[in-house]
């Protein structure tokens, strides 16, 4: 158990850089989970820590001790693998005793710490099979246990469920949940998928191209997103971007001929004719005569309704732009219809037009 | 549909087995050109076998391919044990002997080093490692016969000229460019991410190499020693060139046998010289021959 600090880390291959002075803490216990579309950097970060990548520059520390030069080993991690990368000719108990094997521990002592890990993942029926012989799920718990098996101080998982069937995958994501809350240990976990980093983070660092764009918690970055980068890529259906201009105490919606007025949270002092965007999760708006508090609203027509059981997602139409909204189930609308949708406004967003940073 | 279905079943068996006749034809037509082609293939080692096991009379009289009306192993025997291979009369065996002393350590050192350097261009990066392997892949496609002279004198300045030791070290020479090769590129199929994990499970250098991949590999291993046994089984040429007298190979021994140009022909110990200085490789294809096609077909297919 660990914290673990990355300080200015940059990667660069010649002029190309992959990492762009990442900064990012976390304390003893934290479950970070570094998140992006493919390409953004997140696993070269994530192999920097381990020590199977060098950085160009900065520093990583793990408990205060800078790491950064030690082999993999030295580093007391442990890590499981996308292709959970099993060792094929070993038995799932060579597999998960290995480390321990390399490290020179008595084999007793070894078979005891085993045995522990594989009844803590009910894998112990397994034990004496190939990893050839097992299905998906199988395998993918043998990856963890070879993790949990060395106890290490940080445990690093790239990306260790996108190998998995739906159903499986959602098992899983509450299984690891509940390992990091049993053992209190420090996980640093790489996906490409938000709703696994929104269930499972204490911590979220968005990346996109090499570069940070939010670090925070999940509330943080779902409520609070720092730019439009993070608030479209997190959350689906994604965010709604209004193109807007500052009229006084207003906002003029372009291509919608409507009128809302400027959000409380924004602090920033807005010019008058100020092109931004107005971002609207889909769950901030809701049907006004559906007995609603009174409060801004906009008149919308009704597209293509979308159920998905617990929830209804509605396109709809305000002039030239689309609005996805999540109502709850049993909403009365139909494609074709006209109604009022109220607006929250207390949680919505403005981007500045051109920048896409939050305002 | 179901209606549909039915009455286009019934039309098929109104037809009685117009399609599985033809399919019939059809098999009847490739197994018959296989076993056509294979006894064409297999004519000349028939006819070998077959003129082993008669007496010179029964060759000057009969055909090829007639079975021998007395079957005897006599001249098998003489030429095992007692023919004369110029000037000592010892028969084949000493240099059967001396073609497994060749093949056996050159076959083992080739494969090995073979392994090993497989391994290294495979998954360890280091300065220069696509120049040297595009080298070692160079040598795969040297003719023998450029190599004789400098080779021959090689091998007097390390005072293993015609010596037995120094036929294996020309083979495995010869031999390393084709296993590197081999292991390589089957090694390259093993996923980046096991190496991976088996660095930060700790393992080093020697422990992936011995205990995560060599358990793995068992076809390209299969296939480099049928391979390297049969190359260097079969070698004539630097045999011929690199070793003298006593320590001459099988090969190199039958020519001797069969070329002697004293006395009258005995085709029978001809065949039956042959058919022994042979034997061995083709008992490791019928042995090894399915590990053989596996091991070249691994990593062609996910598995």
């Amino acid at each position: 158990m660990a914290n673990l600090a990355i300080n200015h880390v940059t990667k660069s291959f010649g002029s190309l850089a992959v990492l762009n002075d990442i900064n990012i803490a976390i304390e003893d216990g934290e479950f970070l989970v570094l998140v992006g579309p493919s390409g953004c950097g997140k696993s070269t970060l994530l192999s920097i820590i381990a020590g199977l990548d060098e950085h160009t520059s900065g520093s990583i520390t793990i408990d205060g001790d800078p790491v950064d030069g030690l082999e993999p080993k030295e580093r007391d991690i442990a890590m499981v693998f996308q292709s959970y990368a099993l060792y094929p000719a070993m038995s799932v108990e060579q597999n998960i005793g290995f480390s321990l094997e390399m490290s020179k521990m008595p084999k007793a002592q070894r078979l005891e710490r085993v045995s522990k890990v594989a009844d803590l993942l009910q894998i112990t029926h397994l034990l004496k099979r190939k990893p050839g012989q097992l299905s998906g799920g199988q395998r993918q718990r043998v990856a963890m246990g070879r993790a949990l098996v060395r106890e290490p101080k940080i445990f690093l998982f790239d990306e260790p469920l996108s190998n998995l069937d739906a159903k499986l995958r959602v098992e899983m994501r509450t299984e690891i949940k509940k390992l990091h809350q049993r053992l209190g240990a420090t996980i640093v976990y790489v996906t490409h998928d938000q709703i696994e980093a929104m269930t499972m983070a204490t911590r979220i660092a968005v990346m996109k191209d090499g570069i940070l764009q939010q670090f925070g918690t999940p509330e943080d970055i779902y409520d609070r997103p720092k730019n439009v980068f993070v608030a479209t890529f997190m959350g689906s259906p994604a965010m709604n971007l209004l193109p807007a201009t500052v009229v006084g105490e207003t906002l003029s919606l372009k291509g919608a001929d409507a009128v809302l007025p400027v959000p409380a949270s924004v602090v920033a002092p807005l010019t008058e004719g100020r092109e931004v965007l107005l971002g609207l999760r889909p769950e901030w708006l809701s049907l006004a005569s559906a007995g609603s508090p009174s409060g801004p609203s906009l008149p919308l027509l009704v597209e293509v309704i979308e159920p998905t059981g617990p929830d209804v997602f509605a396109a709809l139409r305000a002039g030239e732009r689309e609005i996805m909204a999540r109502l709850p189930t049993g909403t009365p609308v139909a494609p074709g219809q006209k109604a009022s949708f109220a607006i929250d406004l207390s949680k919505a967003i403005l981007f500045d037009a051109a920048s896409g940073v939050a305002l | 549909m179901t209606a549909m279905l039915e009455s286009s079943s019934a039309a098929a068996a109104n037809r009685p087995g117009s399609i599985r006749w033809s399919k019939q034809f059809g098999r009847v037509f490739v197994y018959g050109c296989l076993a056509l082609l294979a006894l064409v293939f297999l004519a000349p080692l028939l006819s070998m076998l077959l003129t082993s096991l008669k007496s010179m009379d029964e060759i000057r009289a009969g055909n090829l391919l007639s079975l021998p009306s007395t079957p005897t192993f006599a001249a098998w025997a003489n030429v095992w044990g007692a023919s004369c291979i110029g000037v000592t009369c010892g028969g084949l065996k000493g240099y059967f002997g001396n073609s497994f002393l060749i093949v056996v350590p050159a076959t083992f050192i080739s494969v090995a080093l073979g392994a090993f350097n497989g391994y290294v261009f495979a998954q360890w990066r280091f300065r220069g490692d696509n120049l040297i392997f595009g080298l070692i892949l160079f040598g795969c496609f040297i003719p023998f016969q450029i190599v004789l002279i400098p080779m021959a004198g090689l091998l007097g300045k390390l005072g293993l000229a015609g010596t037995i030791p120094g036929l294996i070290l020309v083979h495995v020479v010869y031999g390393i460019c084709f296993t590197t090769m081999f292991f390589r590129n089957y090694f390259i199929t093993v996923p980046a991410e096991i190496f991976k994990a088996a660095r930060v499970d700790g393992a080093g250098f020697w422990a992936i190499f011995f205990r995560i991949l060599l358990p793995i590999s068992w076809p390209i291993v299969m296939v480099s020693i049928i391979w390297q046994f049969t190359g260097v089984w079969n070698d004539f040429l630097f045999g011929v060139s690199f070793a003298a007298g006593t320590n001459q190979p099988v090969t190199v021994a039958l020519n001797n046998l069969v070329n002697t140009s004293t006395g009258t022909k005995a085709y029978n110990e001809d065949m039956a010289a042959a058919m022994i200085a042979a034997l061995p490789t083709i008992l490791i294809y019928v042995a090894a021959g399915r590990y053989f096609l596996r091991g070249l077909m691994a990593g062609a297919v996910k598995g």
